[in-house]
């Protein structure tokens, strides 16, 4: 199959970018969509111009690495996948794809369509952490955690961090992200201790890093592809709110 | 002379005296020592974070974004422990025992026992961290088994093992670099380590964003770069693993051990085209319903289902009676290759076998099976746009781990003073193959419980040091960093890094793969440095050095494997037996089973760089068995 694909270019962050058109011929249903990125890339090398540039590594769905905007949905139009899952059966022989970077303030281009998330680890560090040393610490099984918590918590933890979600949310704002870290610990009893803080400081950092508010519009549940629901940030809201208080 | 500096005295009671008889850095001097950890991954991160804590000021640095992102993320299955919570019979001693007779008995005792000793720590520490471990109805923590093991010590978090242990390592990491004990360079690539005296004392780096060169130094650098699987272009590792942290150190006098050693994974979903950039694994535990096979007659390009039963030959059955489809990792690959090489492979390329579940859907009911392996099933749909519940799967053996890496003693230092190597980096206490579910447990041993009880014995003679870029090393470093970046951008030819990587790919797996021999292996050594020669003239890399370049990132990558190809096939050759991982078809039993030849080869084969023009030079380390008989396997 032959897909034409738009894709946003741009040198570096300070450079303005541009949308540039590239035709992709003997494309197979069977390849991935970064198989074809690939394929077109070693082609612009031979002719002697500048790759795409786009993130990427596992090519599973579990680093977070890639992410981009197919046809204006983060990740493409299929739920609960990662860019790097795509294949390019999902797409019509001749269609064209429009591809673009996460666009939030937070996230500044690096080039073409990779972006910078540092901001995310800021956030972490501002309080996405037990503070606890290694060794010293008791025996694993000393306490129980009820079956029903500890998959609650997982489902929470499942989070890779692409940030599809802040891209796809009109505020960008990085809740979902936030909360799935704070309602994580939160549901165990190792995240007891430092409950109030962490909320408080990991949404103090988020704002500090100019990432908008959230106002419910549950856009980003829908993009994100590890299915991470928006109770979490419920919870999250819960435990601002009660720390507040406290505070 | 190689001293592994294994400590004296009864097995159980080494690594209690060795922390003893160590010598101790005073708290209040460790913020006086600099440490550089190159990698984030389980065993960089979980070092740089421990480390911290004591009060070492560390800079790690990752060619990643961010620490999250290390391939480690990506295990699935679990990580073991000897807890013995199930009351099956674990313990130290069981798993130290498995781990050595798993590895077949090319590991050292010592290191294998206390990895074996530290493995109910990490599990301490990780849920600690608050890793959400698979949980029993009571509360308590649930065990799985896993191959090469009679009891259940296997701990998990869903199929996102590697995920949720990476993210409780960044999280103690992450803790470090809020305040300030941690700096973290990340998209910064170590392209060379500098010597002083002939000690490690810094690394040369490029920031992948503006391509800028800088040298950092340190009292000791921790090399924490993970494994060198993507030297044969499809592995199941992620795209930017590479060996070239690990390499530049073997080209400045680092040993290089065991290197032809690799594991290669059985259930693997097959290569769909040329542009294939790499594979996935599927679950080893699918092995456990589904029935592996191939058409009886060569090149049948019929339907699978129009294939009727005494036309099939489930040959894992037929030649294993009693292991059946559940003979381990190496046996199984080893068999898939040989059908496919003989014609009977099936799918477009013929390169893969059928994994069958459709006597388990009538035996156990679709539901059962849905419940069991559903999201395996959905995954291989979503990759191959075929329905496992209605045609058979197929699937191809793939390289997944390298046991070979830096050579280190018994404190993880390398061969080079001051030089210390973690994780997938080194050669390892997997010995010949590493059982399912250690790798995690040896990442975070190293980093959470080794390196910070012998790093202070080398450091403690180093008080008072004081290391500075401004040494000529560093600025004679960085040319040669730099000489090396223009170099490749100057060749302008006609190929691409993909295109020699996906050539040098082919001649690894097809001579120093699952089965090597030794004409395979000459013919290897041969035409690698020819290959060598034409990615030096004939490469081409668009793009300059000051900019994000993702093709130079690769081509020095894979410059670098070039070289490292042909050690591994030296090494094969000289390994005139077969053990674990390393198969050679000369050194087989009647019933074409692995051949060790412990007289001659119980030893860690380290080489040693000697000059660009001259081949690597062989030492051996002899493996030395006080505890456990060396015995042979058999799964007949
Ligand atoms: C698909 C898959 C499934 C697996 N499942 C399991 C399992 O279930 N159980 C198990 O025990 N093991 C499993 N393994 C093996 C295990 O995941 C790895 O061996 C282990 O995670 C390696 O960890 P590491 O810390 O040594 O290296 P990595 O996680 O590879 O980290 C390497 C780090 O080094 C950095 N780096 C490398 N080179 C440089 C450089 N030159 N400059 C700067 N930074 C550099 C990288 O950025 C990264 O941070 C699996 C492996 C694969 C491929
Ligand atoms: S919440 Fe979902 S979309 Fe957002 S970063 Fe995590 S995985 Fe990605
Ligand atoms: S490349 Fe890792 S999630 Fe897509």
């Amino acid at each position: 199959m032959k897909v034409i694909l738009k894709v946003w270019r741009q040198n570096n962050a300070e450079s303005q970018g541009a949308f540039e058109t590239y035709p992709v011929e003997n494309v197979s249903g069977d390849m991935s969509f970064f198989e074809m990125m690939d394929m077109l890339n070693d082609q612009l090398v031979l002719d002697g111009k500048t790759p795409i540039a786009f993130d990427h590594d596992c090519r599973e769905g579990i680093c977070g690495t890639c992410g981009l905007f197919i046809n204006g949905r983060a990740h493409g139009k299929i739920r609960a996948i990662t860019t790097c899952q795509l294949h390019m059966r999902s797409f019509e022989d001749g269609e064209t794809i429009v591809v673009e970077p996460w666009r939030a303030k937070a996230f500044p281009v690096i080039k073409d369509l990779i972006v910078e998330r540092t901001s995310f680890d800021r956030i972490m560090q501002a309080g996405g952490y037990v503070s606890i040393k290694t060794g010293g610490t008791p025996d694993a099984n000393a306490i129980p955690i009820a079956k029903r918590n500890a998959d609650e918590s997982m489902d929470a933890a499942s989070c890779i961090g692409c940030a599809a979600c802040v891209a796809t949310c009109k505020n960008s704002s990085a809740m979902l992200f936030v909360a799935a870290k704070v309602s994580q610990l939160s549901l165990l009893p190792q995240g007891q201790p430092e409950r109030v803080e962490r909320a408080i400081n990991m949404i103090a950092a988020m704002d500090e890093e100019g990432f908008g508010n959230c106002t419910n519009t549950g856009a980003c549940e829908i993009e994100c592809p590890k299915e991470i629901s928006i109770s979490h940030i419920g919870r999250l809201n819960r435990e601002f709110l009660k720390a507040s208080l406290k505070g | 002379m190689l001293n592994n500096k294994i400590p004296s005295g009864p097995l159980a009671e080494k690594w209690t005296h060795h922390k003893f008889s160590s010598k101790l850095v005073n708290p209040s001097n460790k913020r006086k020592y600099d440490i550089i950890i190159v990698g984030t991954g389980l065993a960089g991160a979980s070092a740089a974070a421990s480390l911290a804590e004591l009060g070492y000021n560390v800079q790690a640095f990752s060619y990643h974004e961010s620490p999250r992102r290390a391939h480690s993320i990506a295990a699935q299955g679990g990580i073991n422990a000897a807890k013995n919570y199930p009351n099956d019979g674990d313990s130290i001693y069981r798993l130290f025992y498995d781990t050595i007779k798993g590895g077949d008995y090319r590991s050292r005792e010592a290191n294998v026992y206390r990895l074996a000793e530290v493995s109910n720590n990490i599990i301490d520490q990780c849920v600690a961290q608050g890793i959400p471990f698979a949980r029993e109805y009571g509360g308590l923590l649930d065990n799985r088994s896993f191959g090469g093991a009679q009891v259940s010590r296997t701990f998990y978090a869903r199929g996102q093992t590697g995920q949720q242990l990476l993210l409780g390592a960044y999280s103690a990491l992450v803790r470090q670099m809020n305040t300030g004990q941690v700096k973290f360079h990340p998209r910064h690539e170590m392209l060379d380590l500098v010597m002083i005296d002939g000690e490690a004392k810094g690394i040369v780096t490029r920031n992948l964003i503006t391509g800028e060169i800088q040298s950092h130094s340190a009292n000791a650098v921790v090399l924490a770069t993970g494994g060198y699987g993507n030297a044969f272009f499809l592995s199941t590792n992620a795209m930017a693993s590479n060996a070239t942290a690990i390499w530049r150190a073997y080209k400045k006098g680092a040993f290089f051990a065991n290197p032809c050693i690799t594991q290669i994974h059985p259930t693997c979903i097959p290569v769909a085209s040329d542009h294939q950039s790499k594979l996935t694994l599927m679950s080893e535990s699918l092995r456990n319903d589904g029935r592996v096979w191939v058409p009886k007659k060569k090149g049948d390009k019929r339907h699978p289902t129009e294939i009727s039963e005494d036309e099939r030959d489930y040959y894992l059955e037929r030649l294993y009676p009693s292991f059946g489809n559940l003979v381990p990792r190496d046996v199984a690959s080893r068999r898939a290759k040989e059908m496919c090489d003989l014609g009977h492979g099936v799918g477009e390329t013929g390169l893969a076998v059928y994994l069958d579940f459709a006597d388990a859907i009538e035996r156990m009911g679709k539901d059962v099976v849905v419940q069991k392996y559903g999201n395996l099933f959905d995954m291989y749909k979503q990759i191959t746009g075929e329905n496992p519940y209605e045609i058979p799967m197929r699937i191809y053996p793939a390289v997944h781990y390298t046991m070979g890496g830096l050579w280190v003693d018994y404190n993880l230092m390398s061969t080079i003073p001051g030089l210390y190597i973690l994780g997938e980096a080194n050669f390892s206490d997997h010995g010949a193959n590493r059982l399912g579910a250690s790798a995690l447990m040896q990442g975070l041993a190293d980093g959470y419980f080794i390196l910070p009880h012998t790093i202070g014995d080398y450091l403690s003679g180093k008080l008072g040091e004081a290391v500075s870029i401004e040494n000529d090393a560093f600025s004679k470093t960085e040319t040669d960093v730099k000489n090396r970046i223009d170099n490749l951008l100057s060749i302008n030819g006609n190929r691409t890094v993909d295109d020699i990587h996906k050539e040098l790919g082919l001649i690894l797996w097809e001579n120093v793969g699952m089965a090597r021999n030794k004409s395979g292996l000459e013919m290897a050594i041969e035409s690698i440095p020819k290959l060598k020669d034409e990615f030096w003239k004939n490469v081409k890399i668009t793009g300059t050095a000051d900019e994000l370049n993702p093709e130079l990132e690769k081509a020095g990558r894979v410059a670098d494997f070039l070289e490292l190809g042909e050690l591994m096939a030296r090494d094969a050759l000289n390994r005139e037996e077969s053990c674990g991982g390393h198969f050679r078809e000369e050194h087989q039993t009647k019933e074409n089973e692995a051949k060790r030849n412990d007289e001659e080869f119980s030893y860690v084969a380290a080489w040693e760089h000697k000059g660009e023009s001259l081949p690597a030079e062989l030492h051996k380390e002899e493996l030395i068995f006080e505890n456990v008989e060396l015995t042979t396997r058999s799964y007949k």
